[in-house]
């Protein structure tokens, strides 16, 4: 009992140290100025709340222990497939849902970048286990690829996505040479100072990215052709017109989603199925031990260089698309808090997981644009479901892996 | 005496001061297992890391005869020297993929062949019938080293999940499917028990016998040792100072004092 009302009183003082600055001033607007006002009686309110809920948790505790939440029963493979199939199906049905409004696709869009992009990192991380903390430079690298060759020589989306992709593939080689002996924390530190990089040449190289006014009017993607766009440009003939449908904006936000999807499963398909080839398992076995790999004959140079190519290239195709979607891409989107927020997906879902990796994308992008409502407490909901996700299930969503092979037949 | 497989000419490996091998010499026969004795910090562990291109010696050749010619390892990448001279090792302190499964573990050990059949996985990615048949002989291969090994029943299992001395036996299993000419174990049966040993002996008589290939042996569990070696090279402070069968070593004035000291001046006197 002493104990835990010592505990109580110790988590009461730090919460009202922290309230003290936080809530314990306020600004006043008056005639002669602005001046500071105490609310000494919001900084008691808090630590009181604190020292109540300590000690509450400090008695449901043990409660707790003996309860000890249901460790969920490991899926089996067959629950997990179903449940990918499952959503794929509710993904390609999603804007033909009657809630569906264009609000809703768009937001849907969103996270679809980020599960692309969640499932190019994973291949860097979950799978080779190299810790990428500047995974967005190679999305800016796509971005910008295709907003400079669209504009600068006039291709198409579908001509520049390609390109973009292998160019990103080459910064992710140029990335991985230096860094092929480091691991770990060093790894970390050097793909951070990489993304920066990135993010600072673009943001000054005004003459050819435009510094940080970004690039804007870039082209929108067409299908087949097919504009979007109310007046299609010469020679073109608009989707809607095409297939004698009155003119309507919604169109190309359904469309948009429609390609982000073929896009994340494109890279979902190419994971599924190279974890089951040479060089996935390679990465597994890397991402396990370098030196037994080194061993068994593995060379550790190009399979660290294809883990980077590749995540490389997805965040590549994700960047132009992000491109083609915004119209407007400048320095500002490609700071270092989107690679942590990737990087969050990915270990979050549980590294390695697909199906944690959409979870967890829902999570962390949705969640927030739906709690919209919530205003400024939106991020305190947002820090509060985090923490609980990891008091909870701390190695991530859906941490269990299932092998690439059994012998009884393909997994 | 048929031509050696495994040749160390004047090997020195120094690590700043310290001669951790010291101009060693000695030959490794195919279809025998040559064991590396000597006791803690006499270089067993440092040589095994030149062998298989761990370190680079800063003195002396390694010559290694393989079916496509002679092979110069200290000239090679430690993971060339697996791939193209076919030595294969395993670690004193396991080193197996903890979270991937028995039957992957020995797949990965099949990746050279695989990439090739797969074309560094393109065809594999594009679902090619030439690499299906690949991976087919690959678990062929893994199911012969798991019936060798006795694991079969736990090949879908977490390798880091299984007892110590099952990580040893799939550790050996794994190194074997690289289809070595020469297998270099370092200290197999550490925390083995008596019976477990026994089995580790069998194991390697039989890859000895039956797969014709040359295995250098770090033990310090005599009974192994002795029961199973062919040749025995004993080390100490990175020089040799004995080589020859099991019943000449274990005579052999030089190994006793190596390994219990000198007697004391007044006993000896």
């Amino acid at each position: 009992m002493k104990r835990r009302l010592l505990d109580a009183t110790l988590a009461a003082l730090v919460a009202g140290l922290l309230a003290v600055p936080m809530l314990g001033f306020r600004l006043v607007d008056s005639a002669t100025g602005l001046s500071l006002s105490g609310r000494p009686e919001l900084v008691a309110w808090a630590a009181a709340l604190v020292f109540a809920g300590r000690l509450g948790l400090g008695f449901l505790r043990p409660a707790f222990a003996a309860l000890s939440l249901p460790a969920l029963p490991a899926p089996p493979g067959n629950l997990r497939s179903i449940a990918g199939w499952a959503l794929t199906l509710f993904a390609l049905v999603l804007p033909f849902l009657p809630f569906a409004d264009r609000n809703l696709v768009d937001k849907a869009t969103l996270v679809l970048i980020y599960v692309m992009l969640g499932w190019g990192l994973n291949i860097v991380v979950g799978l080779a286990g190299l810790l990428d903390l500047g995974f967005v430079a190679f999305y800016a690298v796509g971005a910008y690829s295709y907003a400079l060759l669209s504009q600068t020589f006039g291709l198409s989306f579908w001509v520049c996505l390609p390109l973009a992709g292998l160019l990103s593939a080459s910064f992710g080689i140029a990335l991985g040479f230096p860094v092929l002996r480091l691991r770990g924390d060093y790894l970390a530190i050097v793909t951070l100072g990489f993304g920066e990089i990135i993010r600072v040449i673009l943001q000054n190289w005004q003459n050819v990215t435009g510094g940080p006014n970004g690039i804007s009017g870039i082209e929108r993607p067409s299908l087949f052709g097919l504009s979007f766009k109310m007046v299609p440009p010469e020679g073109h003939q608009t989707f809607a017109g095409f297939f004698g449908l009155d003119f309507s904006a919604d169109h190309r936000v359904i469309f948009l989603y429609f390609l982000i999807l073929a896009l994340a499963l494109l890279t979902n398909l190419f994971t599924l199925r190279i974890r089951r080839l040479p060089i996935g398992r390679a990465w597994e076995a890397l991402r396990e031990d370098e030196i037994a790999c080194r061993s068994l004959g593995i060379n550790p140079t190009l399979v660290k260089l294809s883990a980077f190519a590749i995540g490389a290239m997805f965040a590549g195709f994700a960047g132009s698309f992000f491109a083609t979607r915004q119209g407007f891409i400048s320095p500002e989107s490609f700071t270092f808090i989107e690679s942590a927020v990737i990087l969050a997906i990915v270990v979050l879902g549980g590294m390695g997981s697909q199906i944690g990796i959409v979870l967890a994308a829902l999570l962390l992008i949705g969640l927030p644009e739906w709690f919209r409502e919530l205003q400024q407490f939106r991020m305190l909901a947002f820090g509060g479901a985090m923490v609980l996700i990891m008091l909870w299930k701390p190695s991530g969503l859906l941490s269990n892996r299932e092998p690439t092979i059994r012998l009884g037949g393909r997994a | 005496m048929t031509a050696p497989l495994l040749q160390v000419e004047h090997v020195t490996m120094r690590f700043g001061g310290l001669f951790a091998v010291n101009d060693l010499s000695f030959t490794a026969q195919p279809r025998q297992i040559t064991a590396i004795i000597g006791p803690n910090g006499a270089g067993k562990t440092t040589l095994f890391n030149c062998i298989t291109g761990f370190y680079k010696p800063q003195v002396g050749r390694l010559s290694l005869r393989h079916p496509r010619g002679e092979m110069l390892l200290e000239r090679l990448d430690d993971h060339a020297i697996a791939r193209t001279a076919g030595v294969a090792r395993t670690f004193q302190n396991i080193r197996l993929f903890a979270r991937m499964s028995v039957l992957e573990n020995l797949i990965v050990a099949q990746h050279t062949v695989l990439m090739r059949a797969s074309a560094f996985s393109l065809a594999g990615l594009l679902g090619l019938g030439r690499y299906a048949r690949a991976e087919k002989a690959a678990v062929d291969k893994a199911r012969h080293w798991l019936d060798q090994i006795g694991l079969a029943d736990l090949a879908d299992e977490e390798a880091g999940s299984l007892p110590y001395g099952h990580q040893r036996r799939l550790e050996i299993a794994r190194a074997m499917c690289t289809d070595p000419v020469l297998l270099c174990l370092d200290e197999p049966a550490a925390g083995l028990n008596p019976r477990e040993s026994a089995e580790l002996n069998r194991l390697l008589l039989h890859i000895r016998d039956e797969n014709g290939i040359g295995l250098l042996l770090i033990e310090h569990d005599m009974s192994v040792v002795m029961g199973i070696s062919d040749h025995i090279v004993v080390l100490d402070y990175g020089k040799k100072i004995a080589e020859g069968n099991p019943a000449e070593i274990r005579n052999n004035p030089a190994v006793i004092r190596a390994y219990l000291g000198e007697p004391d001046e007044a006993e000896a006197g």
